[in-house]
């Protein structure tokens, strides 16, 4: 008796444990990378690595300014925003209030098939195909710009937007769709003024998410924006090269000796992007727990 | 088949018949339904009066394997021709549904929805609101709330802003599904109060699983059984001398 | 009034049908460019062959070996640790600040960039425990980056399992976890192992972890330990895209080593997806 109480409090104990091994993670992974990048600090001041506006890590002095790269993820995740947003939600309404039944369940699947595609075949495609024709397009010298990686990624944001969206708008009930239609309102007018709204906070939720994707990508922005560090003009930066924290670390971390204050202003780069992703995955999944209906 | 009625007749269904994929769920329905009164339709679960009531705004059509024959004309009109516009038709033809389904806005746009839908001006919307909700018996609680959510309302209270949305619309005829079988008591007689002064104005045609409400507030009753309309007739002819047996049973196992 | 709401649907229904096709034609052009030009360089040697002639020619051999040992690896860390950390969270927890950190902890981790997490692997892994660049570095960052795919889709199989059936084994005096492990798991484990199937597509596509923590550039040998450096694909493919002097020579390579990743993040997709809709309807029946 006394036994199996021991081992299902002992089980208990272990599962509790997995779970616990989550929170260690995040712990863990907040503590080895604020430390490293922290350390920048004793030889660098934290108020030039925040205002500096010149990344030039290895010259003499050394400057190691958030400035360009900050922005340099700003400009390409705008521009993916810009493209992908309307394009998401747009689709996410086709295929939950429009599209027959079996045409849904098709389009589901392949919308999840962007979502599996590794970043460095996306990356791949767009230096290969899309980089060409933005150049040839836009007569520019080149066209590994910001432009491109915005293209790529907005691309790549589009299956969390539309799955999350469609989620919200499916979830409205019926009986609110119908009601507005009993009315005498046209099926767009319902979508539009009652459905969306209604759905809006899964929505916000679902364009959160996409941004938090969207600056946390690396491969496909390194492959495709150029990788310059200069501060990106609005809109001209759209068709020059920049340079996004992402790839400024997987580009650089190969080539620094580890302990160096370029080593370790890398990791304060990377701080700043877990700092920025944590705080839009705070905010989205607070928008997400509010939309579920009581009706 | 009754008489000519004393206002007229609004709607007229000739050999309706109803189908959701190979089930035939109405057969050959007649019936005429009089102008400013209240018809309720009674009968057991499944029986097919909430799938009639809706083929009278054409909600069905929403179905997907939903098949319609026969004819349904309202003041009139073919409702089902080719050329009538369904949107048009739920102007005209407004309903209220089971449960309360406000929309998650405030009281005053929930109000305003269709009337801004149909173009009424800004100028015009607090006094279509104040109007609706005076005629929907709920002025005088939310007058001076208007901008509150109505899913902050109680359940009696959103099923009257239903009503009240429906009638901002000024529809011909109101259909109400089964409008107080999530309401308490107290909630339902107001919506009874509602339903009687609204028939001086409106065409109301009430579903209802409840047998002494339909014999508080119908003029007219038709009793439906496993998709047949078997018996229509004035509401006291119906339940003091019923003339088709299955009618009698049902009245009689309910309501002695 | 009418006829305009009315044009203004049709408008409207026409846009968000363009947008629809728009997003169908992105998946159609990006599979067609990479299978159209990458079938032809696929052979068996291509898969079975070591690199020759400083990679411009010969096969992907050990970028598809070394991709294998991270599934392997990362698989093996993180399918027990996300099953069990479910099992808790789904049977066990009750709503408080412990289950909230928790929640947390795993919302965050799942959107936490990846290079991030590659910086993370490289201070503790290889610096601080001292495994150094290695498959052992690789395979534990990894496992970290998606123990929260694994968790959640563990966790939605765990609760597709009716209510009732926990009741009834409870009410017979079963204890708590011989009901979960004879009536919950037998239910649950497909939809559980679905997670794990999902997150290998991920492992075998994920790049920028690698880099940090163990990649190689190339390597004239197979590794022979946990501890040695590896190829893989995804860091191959990049390589050869970016860098060096003959990046126009190896296209072919090149878009080959592209369509073997997408054939593999496919298949897995398409397994998982098939496992769970077939488990789906058992469980409806």
């Amino acid at each position: 008796m006394l036994n199996r109480q021991l081992k299902e409090k002992g089980i208990e104990s272990l599962l509790f444990a997995a779970g616990a091994a989550a929170v260690l993670a995040l712990f863990l992974l907040c503590i080895f990378l604020f430390k490293d990048g922290l350390l920048l600090f004793e030889n660098y001041p934290i108020s030039s690595f925040l205002t500096d506006t010149k990344w030039y890590p290895t010259s003499e002095p050394e400057h190691f300014g958030l400035l360009p790269l900050l922005l340099g993820s700003l400009i390409v995740t705008v521009g993916a925003i810009l493209f992908s947003v309307p394009l998401g939600i747009a689709t996410a309404i086709y295929i939950s209030e429009l599209a027959d039944p079996k045409i849904s369940n098709i389009l589901k699947p392949v919308t999840e098939i962007l979502a599996g595609i590794p970043s460095v075949v996306y990356g791949f495609f767009g230096l290969v195909i899309l980089v060409p024709i933005v150049q040839k397009t836009l007569q520019i010298p080149t066209g590994q710009t910001a432009l491109t990686g915005s293209i790529m990624l907005g691309i790549m944001a589009l299956p969390t937007i539309i799955s999350i969206s469609e989620d919200a708008i499916s979830s409205v009930p019926r009986s609110i769709k119908e009601g507005s239609l009993a009315l005498g309102s046209t099926k767009w007018q319902t979508i539009y003024k009652v459905t969306v709204p209604a759905a809006l906070s899964g929505i916000s939720a679902a364009v959160m998410l996409g941004v938090g994707r969207a600056i946390g990508e690396t491969m496909t922005v390194m492959m495709v924006t150029g990788n310059s560090a200069v501060i990106p003009g609005f809109p001209s930066g759209l068709f020059a090269p920049v340079r996004t924290m992402t790839a400024t670390i997987a580009l650089e971390m190969g080539e620094v000796p580890q302990g160096s204050d370029h080593f370790h202003a890398l990791f304060a780069i990377g701080s700043v992007l877990f700092i920025t992703t944590f705080i839009i995955n705070i905010i989205a999944n607070y928008i997400k727990r509010r939309y579920r209906f009581n009706l | 088949m009754p008489e000519t009625y004393e206002n007229g007749t609004e709607i007229e269904v000739k050999d309706l018949n109803l189908w959701y994929g190979d089930n035939h769920a109405l057969h050959d329905i007649s019936i005429d339904i009089p102008k400013n009164s209240v018809t309720a339709f009674i009968g057991p679960s499944g029986c097919g009066k909430s799938t009639f009531l809706r083929c009278l705004n054409r909600m069905n059509d929403l179905i997907p394997n939903c098949r319609i024959e026969g004819q349904v004309n309202i003041s009139g009109e073919d409702i089902y021709a080719k050329e009538t516009d369904v949107v048009d038709l739920r102007k005209r033809v407004g309903m209220v549904f089971q449960k309360p389904n406000p929309f998650p806005m405030s009281i005053f746009d929930n109000i305003a929805y269709g009337p801004r839908i149909h173009g009424m001006s800004k100028k015009e919307m607090p006094e279509i609101v104040e109007n609706a909700l005076q005629s929907g018996a709920l002025w005088k609680e939310v007058s001076d709330r208007l901008d509150v959510s109505a899913l902050d309302l109680s359940g009696g209270q959103q099923q009257r802003l239903c009503i009240a949305r429906t009638l901002a619309v000024k529809p011909e005829v109101i259909l109400f599904d089964e409008p107080c079988s999530a309401l308490d008591p107290i909630s339902t007689s107001k919506i009874e109060d509602l339903i009687l002064e609204l028939k001086k104005d409106y065409t109301i045609v009430i579903v209802t699983h409840n047998m002494q409400q339909a014999a508080r507030i119908s003029d007219h009753t038709a009793f439906f059984l496993l998709g047949d309309l078997i018996e229509f007739g004035k509401t006291n002819q119906i339940f003091e001398n019923p003339q088709e047996k299955e009618t009698e049973d049902y009245i009689t196992g309910r309501f002695g | 009034m009418f006829s305009n709401a009315k044009l203004n649907e049709k408008i409207a229904f026409g846009l968000l049908k363009i947008a629809t096709g728009m997003v169908v034609a992105f998946v159609l052009v990006i599979l067609y460019y990479i299978v159209s030009n990458g079938y032809s360089a696929i052979s068996i040697e291509f898969i079975t062959e070591m690199p020759r002639s400083r990679m411009t020619e010969g096969g992907i051999y050990p970028a598809i070996v070394g991709t294998l040992y991270l599934i392997i690896g990362s698989i093996a860390v993180a399918m027990p640790l996300g099953m069990l950390a479910a099992i808790y969270l789904t049977e066990y927890s009750k709503p408080g600040k412990t289950t909230w950190a928790i929640e947390m902890a795993i919302n965050n981790l799942a959107g936490t960039p990846s290079v991030v997490f590659g910086l993370f692997g490289l201070a503790m892994f290889v610096k601080y425990l001292g495994f150094g660049a290695s498959i052992l570095s690789a395979s534990l960052t990894l496992a970290l980056l998606i123990l929260p795919v694994i968790i959640r889709a563990s966790q939605e199989a765990l609760l597709t399992v009716p209510k009732e059936y926990r009741e009834a084994s409870l009410a017979l005096g079963v204890t708590k976890w011989e009901t979960i492990r004879k009536v919950v798991l037998p239910s649950a484990i497909p939809g559980m192992i679905t997670g794990a199937i999902l997150s290998i597509g991920r492992v075998a596509g994920e790049t920028a972890p690698i880099l940090l923590t163990g990649a190689a550039y190339f390597l004239p040998r197979l590794p022979d330990s946990i501890y040695s450096q590896f190829m893989a694909l995804p860091y191959h493919l990049y390589v050869l895209a970016t860098s060096g002097t003959s990046i126009a020579q190896t296209r072919p390579i090149q878009y080959g080593t592209a369509l073997i990743l997408l054939i593999i993040v496919l298949c897995v997709n398409i397994v998982a997806v098939s496992v769970r809709s077939h488990y789906r309807k058992k469980l409806k029946r």
